[in-house]
């Protein structure tokens, strides 16, 4: 697998405030390209201890890399269709993935083996793994006459113990519109959604009951592309179409922050380590102007958690952030483009010295 | 005030004490209203307007036969089949009512056509329409039948309604409502003149709203004055001097003005109108409609109304097709190119030209008709220009027969028709006017062809307006084959820019009308060489231009002193469409607009290139700064200004010091806000997740794993630093 290094610059926002510090665009700082998909990205994740990085994209194999070096570790080989999500154990041994293929499959991170496939009747959209690694949730798309829905798998430790049965399903009141992203609450006492209709809901994942929908007026006004909580359990940040990332509270949903950039966000990851979140999107691959790269604004951008201010960004891809995912030890990210490339940046001391 | 007297009058008389009666607190009963009427001009027209019925698409067919029962038949057949070739009647959409008595039809039909255009066309098609010799169609439109009905068979004068002044006069009106309305009578329509921190107000077009700012330049971001979604149905425009902005609606043009907000002034009926335009005074408002014809071989129809802004009242309406009103100019919209009528410069709004084929007919405004009630005849005239500040008309007439008769460059003196001055040019391909604004120069740039006349070459024509005899002076560029992109008189002075050569690198000139040592001959200041420009935008005070590369160069700014022949700054706005300075000349808006996806709104510069603020709207369609009526002051004392600068800014700059003290300290306080609002979050989840570690420790077997929170820590400590104060003094301060 040949690595590419590319030249690169954490530049400065064009905003007027006097009050951004510039960040040196030194050469320091200088990606990793990992060229290892033909197709655009869909997914990053990295694993807990930091080590490793999962990566989905729409060609039919996860892969697999160490985030230290962006060198190729190996692919999870078994799905026919577009790999959608991931997400992989506490320790590092399981990993579940989403597929258009209308399958949700388990894996041995270490073999690369194939554990167990759930199947459904349409595709599956988002995976994530409980508090425990005893549960998983899995979303599915509107298909054919189905509606979407929110799965609830019980993880057998003995993968020759793993039934298909579902725990548990929840139907969305906006049954023909697409899930994108469901993820444990606090405890696993909750799951929360958001997709198409612009809607965050949060559901009881015992009875299965809708306990608190977002409110129409300060909530998204276009779909919900993506999702991430905190490590905490305690916050979570919505990335929508209609240009703003949302900061909610997990257990109240009372919205927190508002973060508006000027293209539709795609993608949303925030440091563990410091007070800043992160945003990728870009145009619709369609409606990119084929003239001039920069009118495209696919660019990840950093944004301070707290005052709401545009603080950096990163250039690079091609094509919209379709993906991001911050190293848990929050000095490294990735980005994953439509232009089928991931990038990893190692953030340098420039990063860690912003002050606004 | 005569009103406010009487009031305080009879409230003497009652014994009431003004000061102590809340007016707001005062409620009539519904629907009384103790017998004043009210005199807002809104529910006037709200009762007149007309309202579609929704039976467009309805045609009344009479002086049909009168059939017996057995020829019904007979006689639908031949009427659909007449009508069928017109339009598509809707099922059962053809009703001929029947007498109950005799069985007889009545001689009239009703039809149904699936769209109003439909309608339209039958109604013109087969009116008059003979289906034999005693039945001769008289066709309606439903629509218009009520209409028809009520009018009366003697005609009536139309009653004059009595004039209203700007003070309130009327007796009566010693009651509440009125009285606040009296005050409104007074009101100051150029109040946002008087602004203390002397801003300038823009309007902007995005979604569905109209909204109209602030451009406040100290606070970096505009300040809403008003707000309305669905202002307007196409456009908003400024009157010319600034009072007024006009909306646009299916009914009619609108203007709209006030002292503190936008409340509406006036409106004038013209149906769908497109197109308005004022005349430089702002006396007048010409509203421009157009119609598809419904035989797309026909021309579209037009019709053209003048109206007096203040009284509303139509002063005149022109009507005809399109070809009569597109001679000339590029194309505007369905094929007539606007202004149609062009006005005179100056103030006084007295005359207005339209150009038509081999006529220039000019009008003047005292009887709305034409100057000696005669157009003034020339042959293949193509395109005509009025001086911006006098009543000279500039025209331009091509080559004719081939090269025989030459083209020809004539000002023509009005009223008097006489012709001041003329040139005849020679191998001309095409010629375009540029009047310097105050009307001290007219520069013609001539396309000539080369002897091969396979390619052309531009050179400019100078007229000397306000010399004796009119020198004329002309000028080719250095390279004469270099082509012109841009052409730009410096407003109010002596000077010119030019840009010339090849894309994708021309070079812009400035050449000056007078120079110290040689005032009657032109001559070049500089070329500044290869740069990325295709547009320039003069300050409207002159001695700043901006350079600008928009559509192909993605939006390059270069901010160019001329005086001291530097550039000030470089920038871009990415993918800008429109640059726009305010009527000052301090700052200037580039934006851009809805032609592109991406990137939609504006950005405010200062004169001298320094990025100001921005504002995002999607959708974003239209700004336009309001126009500020011309300077009182003499130019005498504008100069004793411009030299004094720093006497009079002192003022200022202590204010821009003290407010620009303010925000920071608003800053730091909203800062610290978040983040104490923030810190109680973090306070509240840390409790939460130290209150469940148990039972995480429970779902993850026992697993003692909390151990990551406590891993990394980040700290932040804060400290502020003045490293260094500098002061210096800047030139070109305004």
């Amino acid at each position: 697998m040949p690595l590419r290094v590319c030249s690169f610059s954490f530049s400065r926002p064009s905003s007027p405030s006097s009050t951004v510090i510039s960040i040196d665009s030194d050469t320091k700082m200088r990606p990793i390209l990992m060229k290892g998909h033909e197709r655009p990205l869909t997914f990053l994740r990295y694993n807990r201890d930091g080590d490793l990085l999962f990566s989905c994209a729409k060609d039919h194999t996860p892969t697999l890399w160490y985030a230290d070096n962006g060198e190729r570790l190996g692919t999870y080989r078994g799905h026919n269709g577009a790999v959608w999500c991931c997400d992989v154990s506490r320790d590092s041994s399981r990993l579940i993935t989403g597929s258009a293929d209308q399958t949700a499959k388990l894996w041995d991170v270490q073999s690369g083996q194939e554990l167990f496939t759930f199947k459904f009747g349409s595709p599956t959209r988002s995976v994530d793994f409980a508090v425990g690694d005893h549960l998983a949730v899995i979303t599915t798309d509107p298909f054919m006459e189905r509606t979407s829905a929110i799965h609830v798998k019980r993880i057998a430790e003995d993968p020759q113990d793993q039934v298909a049965d579902s725990v548990l399903v929840l139907q969305s009141p906006e049954g023909r519109k697409r899930i994108n992203r469901a993820v444990w609450g606090p405890l696993n006492q909750t799951i929360v959604s958001g997709g198409e209709d612009a809607v965050i809901r949060i559901w009881d994942s015992e009875t299965g009951k809708l306990l608190k929908e977002s409110d129409g007026e300060v909530g998204h006004k276009k779909p919900i592309t993506s999702l991430c909580k905190a490590a905490d359990d305690s916050h979570f940040i919505t990335g929508s179409l209609d240009k703003t990332a949302k900061l909610w509270d997990m257990r109240t949903l009372t919205l927190i922050k508002t973060y508006s950039t000027v293209v539709p966000v795609n993608a949303v990851t925030m440091s563990p380590l410091l007070n800043h979140v992160v945003l990728g999107g870009g145009q619709d691959a369609s409606a990119v102007t084929t003239t001039d790269h920069r009118a495209g604004k696919f660019e990840a951008k950093f944004y301070d958690k707290i005052l709401q201010e545009e603080i950096g960004g990163v250039k690079g891809h091609f094509g919209p952030i379709n993906a991001l995912a911050f190293n848990p030890d929050g000095r490294s990210f990735s980005s994953g483009g439509e232009d089928g490339y991931v990038r990893l940046h190692h953030l340098d001391s420039d990063y860690f010295n912003i002050k606004i | 005030m005569v009103a406010a007297v009487d009031i305080d009058g009879r409230a003497a008389q009652l014994g009431i004490n003004w000061s102590e009666i809340n007016l707001d607190s005062i409620q009539l009963p519904p629907g009384d209203d103790f017998g004043i009427a009210s005199d807002d001009e809104a529910v006037y027209h709200e009762d007149q307007s007309e309202f579609d019925t929704g039976f467009g698409n309805i045609i009344v067919v009479d002086h049909l036969p009168v059939v017996t029962r057995e020829k019904y038949e007979k006689l639908e057949g031949v009427v659909k089949k007449i009508y069928n070739q017109l339009g598509v009647i809707r099922e059962n959409g053809l009703w001929m009512p029947v007498d109950p008595d005799t069985k007889k039809t009545l001689g009239y039909c009703l039809i149904e056509f699936n769209t109003a255009q439909e309608a339209q066309n039958a109604k013109e098609k087969t009116h008059g329409y003979k289906l034999d010799k005693s039945h001769i169609f008289d066709v309606n439109k439903f629509d218009d039948f009520d209409r028809l009905m009520n009018v009366k068979e003697e005609w009536e004068p139309p009653q004059a309604r009595p004039y209203v002044p700007a003070v309130c006069l009327r007796k009566s009106c010693c009651m509440f409502v009125s009285l606040l309305r009296c005050f409104f009578f007074q009101e100051n329509y150029q109040k946002w003149l008087t602004d203390e921190k002397a801003r300038d107000q823009l309007v902007i077009r995005h979604g569905a709203d109209t909204e109209v700012y602030w451009n406040d330049p100290r606070q970096k971001m505009p300040v809403p004055v008003h707000k309305r979604p669905y202002w307007t149905e196409s456009y908003v425009q400024w009157s010319p001097l600034g009072t007024y902005l006009v909306t646009l609606h299916k009914q009619g043009a609108a203007v709209w003005g006030g002292a503190d907000t936008f409340t509406r002034l006036m409106r004038y009926q013209h149906s769908m109108v497109k197109l308005v335009d004022f005349s430089p005074g702002e006396k007048y408002l010409v509203t421009y409609h157009s119609q598809e014809p419904s035989n797309p071989r026909d021309a579209s129809k037009v019709e053209i109304k003048v109206f007096d802004v203040r009284t509303g009242r139509m002063m005149r309406d022109f009507k005809g097709s399109a070809d009569e009103f597109s001679i000339g100019g590029p194309g505007g919209v369905a094929g007539a190119s606007w202004p149609v009528f062009r006005w005179a410069g100056g103030n006084d709004d007295k005359y207005f030209a339209k150009l038509s084929k081999n006529t220039i007919s000019v009008y003047e405004t005292e009887t709305f008709s034409l100057i000696d009630k005669k157009s003034i005849k020339v042959d293949n005239v193509v395109d005509i220009c009025w001086s911006p500040t006098d009543s000279i008309l500039s025209l331009f007439v091509p080559e004719q027969g081939g090269g025989n008769q030459p083209a020809k460059a004539a000002l023509i003196q009005i009223p008097s028709k006489v012709e001041l001055r003329q040139k005849n040019l020679f191998s001309v391909s095409d010629c375009k006017m540029y009047w310097q604004s105050s009307g001290e120069y007219l520069a013609v740039k001539v396309d000539r062809y080369t002897k091969t006349k396979k390619s052309t070459y531009s050179g400019f024509e100078l007229f000397r307006i306000k010399e004796r005899d009119i020198p004329i002076e002309v000028l080719e560029l250095d390279n004469k084959n270099d082509k012109i992109i841009a052409f730009a008189w410096e407003p109010k002075g002596h000077r010119f820019a030019v840009i010339h050569g090849d894309q994708p690198r021309p070079d812009v000139s400035f050449y000056t009308m007078k120079t110290a040592q040689n005032t009657g001959r032109v001559s070049k200041l500089a070329t500044l060489k290869a740069k990325q420009a295709n547009a320039l935008f003069w300050s409207p005070t002159g001695k700043y231009i901006i350079l600008a590369g928009l559509k192909g160069f993605n939006g390059q700014l270069e901010f160019f002193n001329v005086d001291e022949l530097e550039t000030m700054a470089t920038a871009e706005h990415f993918m800008a469409t429109e640059i726009l300075w305010d009527p000052t000349g301090r700052y200037v808006a580039t934006a851009v607009t809805s032609v592109h996806e991406m990137d939609n709104g504006f950005t405010i510069w200062s004169f001298n290139g320094n990025l100001l603020y921005r504002t995002l709207k999607d959708h974003f369609f239209q700004l336009a700064w309001r126009p500020r009526p011309p300077s009182f002051l003499t130019a005498e004392k504008e100069e004793e200004i411009a030299k004094n600068l720093k006497k009079y800014s002192k003022k200022y700059e202590a204010e821009d010091q003290d407010v620009s003290l303010l925000l920071s300290e608003q800053d730091r306080e909203k800062r610290k806000a978040l983040k104490e609002e923030w810190e109680k979050w973090v306070m509240q989840w840390k409790s939460l997740h130290e209150e469940e570690k148990l039972a995480r420790q429970n779902l993850r077997d026992g697993e003692v794993s909390d151990v990551e929170e406590d891993e990394y820590e980040a700290k932040e400590v804060e400290f502020e630093d003045v490293i260094d104060v500098t002061e210096e003094i800047v030139q070109e301060s305004m």
